[in-house]
Parts: structure tokens; sequence; C-alpha cells
């Protein structure tokens, strides 16, 4: 009987916090499609509040898809070597250099936006571009793809199946492309997708790099938020949930932990 | 090619642009920091100066009552996920770790839609007393956001943490005549340990220095983030700014390491 009443007080309590989180997105899914909020839901259903949206900010989320996948780009290419090379070196050096490039993720991302503003802020070009914001993005994601690619070589044995390769002749290169990356394939899509995820939503960072003529999905977010009426607000979240659930869901059916822990 | 320049080629599109745009930067911010009429001691007004030095307390200990309700609430649903199998279990444990990927601003957003003026608890509120609960625009509502955004990543952590406990150590308190209450205290609790350092730390240091959600719910909040985006922006203060951000990068990193070196690895995403 007191066992009964253990679980069921649990249970109950675990409904209740799941409630917390998934009420307000229920509410925010519900008014993106609903005629007047206020009103609530015998208003009526309407799909206006989303077609408003993709009229003003279609171009917000064609950016940050641009901008997630160039930092994808940038980390698979710069970050799988970098991975490897840190990973089969090993030593105090290494070590060093993955506590340095892991730094972005504990420091606020405030802090970096105004260092990169201070130090680039006069290049006005670069400034004006896109491109900036894809540089912050760049230092935040690539850790994760290091320390999910690492993560793989430590359980493959890629050092004896590197020498191996190399006991039989293969190039360095050869030995990279042909056996490494493979191997290391669970780790780049584990990693692949916490770095688009991570993109697609950035915000701390962004807001401070963005200009009026560069901006992302979630400035358009803060944007709507501040100015738009709650219905275009939520229909506008709507889209970003359409767009990250299933990233989502690939993640967790990859069993990617992407070294976000 | 020898393997040896190989592996300093693969090393070095890294390299240029980590000290390119994170090295070089980090060092501007330091040079800036002591720039403004003040020099170096710029660096010491986040706790000299009673105003910065409020803001600091306020934040702190935001982030610290963050921190210690998540782990409560976290801890409880994430042993009861767990420990017992029921119909239903995966869709709640879906439902607690989706909002893992929500950004600090959607999180926000969520906040206005329960606390805020057209939100469910002044709906709720106002119709069983007349009075119109709203406390999302506010220190509360941070609280609340906060919160949020850290219970699904902390439940995970402690799902993982109780999957790998011995059983057999409870069985063996229990035979030893330990009731339920003493077996969670003396046993379980402290197995669990690092797995509360390392997730605590990590709702703290999301708690100090998080942005988009406070920038969300109102940008008159009295915390760091705010504190350094308003003397940036709106004051074009860039030394106080600059050393500000020093500072509360500075706390956030080694309240971090701190952790790492208790309870080994944990990388964090700071929202």
């Amino acid at each position: 009987m007191r066992d009964r009443m253990i679980f069921a007080a649990q249970l109950l309590f675990t409904m209740l916090v799941a409630a917390f989180l998934v009420v307000p997105a229920g509410l925010s899914m519900t008014a993106g499609i609903t005629v007047n909020y206020f009103r609530g839901i015998q208003s009526g259903l309407t799909l206006q509040w989303v077609v408003q949206v993709w009229e003003l900010y279609a171009s917000t989320i064609l950016l940050s898809f641009v901008i997630a996948f160039g930092t994808l780009a940038v980390t698979l290419l710069a970050g799988v070597p970098a991975a490897y090379a840190l990973y089969i070196r090993g030593g105090r050096l290494s070590r060093g250099v993955e506590e340095i490039i892991t730094l972005p993720v504990a420091i606020p991302g405030l802090a970096l936006a105004l260092g990169l503003l201070l130090t680039y802020g006069g290049f006005g070009d670069f400034r004006r571009s896109w491109l900036f914001i894809l540089v912050g993005h760049v230092i935040f994601t690539m850790p994760f793809m290091v320390r999910s690619v690492m993560a793989v070589f430590a359980n493959v044995d890629v050092k004896t199946l590197d020498e191996g390769a190399a006991s039989l002749g293969a190039s360095p290169w050869r030995r990279f492309r042909d056996v490494i990356v493979p191997n290391a394939s669970p780790g780049i899509l584990a990693g692949s997708l916490m770095v688009v995820t991570l993109s697609l939503g950035e915000f701390n960072l962004t807001w401070m790099l963005h200009t009026p003529l560069t901006k992302t999905l979630p400035i358009g977010l803060a944007d709507s938020y501040a100015s738009m009426r709650l219905e275009v607000a939520s229909a506008y979240t709507l889209i970003f949930f359409i767009m990250i659930i299933p990233l989502l869901v690939a993640m967790q059916w990859f069993g990617g932990r992407g070294g976000v822990r | 090619m020898s393997h040896r320049s190989f592996v300093w080629l693969c090393l070095l599109p890294l390299s240029i642009s980590t000290a390119a745009f994170f090295l070089l930067p980090m060092a501007k911010l330091l040079i800036t920091g002591s720039e403004g009429p003040k020099g170096f001691s710029e660096y010491l007004s986040i706790v000299v100066e009673p105003r910065y030095r409020m803001t600091l307390i306020n934040t702190v200990v935001l982030a610290a009552a963050t921190t210690v309700t998540t782990l409560v609430v976290a801890t409880i649903t994430g042993m009861f996920l767990q420990r017992h199998r029921f119909p239903g279990r995966s869709l709640l444990i879906a439902i607690l770790t989706f909002p893992l990927a929500f950004p600090g601003v959607v999180v926000g957003f969520m906040i206005i839609l329960l606390a805020g003026r057209q939100g469910l608890i002044g709906e709720v509120t106002s119709r069983l007393s007349g009075d119109k609960l709203v406390f999302a625009y506010s220190i509360h509502g941070l609280f609340l956001g906060y919160l949020y955004f850290s219970i699904p990543r902390v439940i995970l952590t402690i799902m993982a943490a109780a999957q790998k406990l011995d059983p057999g150590l409870e069985e063996a308190a229990r035979s030893l005549g330990a009731g339920p209450w003493a077996v969670q205290r003396d046993v379980v609790l402290p197995a669990l340990m690092p797995a509360f350092v390392a997730a605590g730390a990590i709702a703290f240091a999301t708690a100090m220095g998080a942005f988009g959600t406070a920038f969300t719910l109102a940008t008159n909040i009295d915390v760091l983030p705010m504190l350094i985006y308003t003397e940036f922006t709106l004051a074009g203060n860039l030394a106080t700014s600059a050393a500000l951000s020093i500072g509360l990068g500075v706390i956030t990193w080694m309240i971090l390491a701190l952790a790492r070196s208790f309870s080994g690895n944990a990388v964090a995403a700071a929202g």
C-alpha cells in the first residue's frame, strides 16, 4: 500500500513536470493556427499567420539554413582531421589544444561576440556579410564536432587500424580517407546533427553579430516576440519546431550523444 | 609526405581558425577591458562598484536557485523513470527531453505563454481569484525559464547515472536493516554525487551566462548578461562591457572546470 502511494506521488510529480514543459509548447503550436488566441480555438483555425510569417521572415529561415550548413562544412573540413591528429598525437600538447577549442562552450556567447566585434568590426564588408555570423557559429560548434569524433576514435581503436594500414604501405592521406573517416562515421554523424541543431538555434552570439540584412531565424523569432501579435510569433515558433524536431528525432535515433553531457 | 607532417597538416585549419577567431578576439577583449578611463581597475569594478556587485549577486543567487531546484526536480523524476516500467513511460521521457534543442529565445516565449499577460497562469488565476498573476517579465519569469531549459538536460544525466548504479548495494543496505529513506540517503544519493556535480555545474553556468531568455522576457532584468548587453549597446561603454564579460567568462569557465576535475568529463552547451 505504502509503495503504491509513493509510486503514485512520483508519477504525479513527473507528469506535472512533463506538463510544465509540454503545455507551453502545445499552446504555442495551437496559437499559431488559431484565428484569435484571445478568443480561443472556437474562433477557428487558419494558416494565415503561417503565411504571414513566411512572407515576412522567409529570408531569415533561408539564411539560417545557409549558415548552418556552411558551419557544418567548416567544422567537418577543419574538425575531423584535427580530431584525428589530436587523438593520434596524444600527449600534453593535444590535451592543451583540446582544452582551448572547448573553451567557447564555457564562455558566454556575449563575450565571444564582443571579442569578434572589437577585433573585426572595422572590416566593413566582412562585418556586414553573413560570413561574420558563420565565424561565430564555427567557433561555438567546433568542440562538439571534434569531441564527438574523438569519442569514436577512442572506442574503435583507430591507432591499431591506422598502423595496420601503414604497415601495408598506404600513404597517410589514403589511410585518412579509406580507414579513418569510414571508421569515424558514427561520430561524424552525431557531431554533424549537433552542429546543425546548435547553429539553427544559436541566439547569444548571433544577436550581437547580425545586421539588419543578416537576420537568422532566432533573430527573427526575437523580433516577432517583441513586435508582432502573439499568433504570428506562435506561427513562427511552430515553423521552428517543425524544422528542429526531425533533427532531434535523428539525434535520438542514431544514439548520438554528440558530447553534450 | 611523412606521417608526422601529415598529422601537423591535419591540425592546421583548426589552429588557424581558432587563433584568428577565438584567441585573437579574446586577447583584444582583455586589452579593451583595461583601456577605459579606470585602466586595469575596471576588472575589479565587477566586485567593487556597488551597482555591478548587486547585479553579480543577483545573477549568482538566480543561478544557484535554478541549480538546486533543477537538481531536486530532475532527481525525483529521473530516478522514478529509471526505476519503474509502466505504460506511457517512453512518451513521458520523450516529452521531458524534447525541449533540449530549444534556444533561449524560444524558452522565453514559452514562459510568456505560461506566465505572461495573455498567459495560462494569468487566465487561471483571474478566474479563480479575480487577480491576474503575471510574472513572466521579471526575475521570477527568468527563473522559470532557466528551469525549463535545464530540467531536460539534468534528467538525462541523472537517468544515465542511475542506470549505472549497482542494485546489489541497495539490497545489501536493506538486508542490513536500513529503511527506504536511509537507503536513499546513505547509498543512492552519494553514488549519484558525481552526476549531481556535473549536471549542476552545467545548469549553473548556463543560468549565469545565457542571454536569449532574459532578452525575450524583458531588457530590464538585473542580471549580468543583460548588464553587459546594455553597457555595450545603449551606453557604448566598451571597456566596462569587455571587463564584465571577461569576469563572467572566468566565473562560468571556473565552475565547469572545477566540476570536471571533481567528476570527470562534462561538456556543456550553454544556450
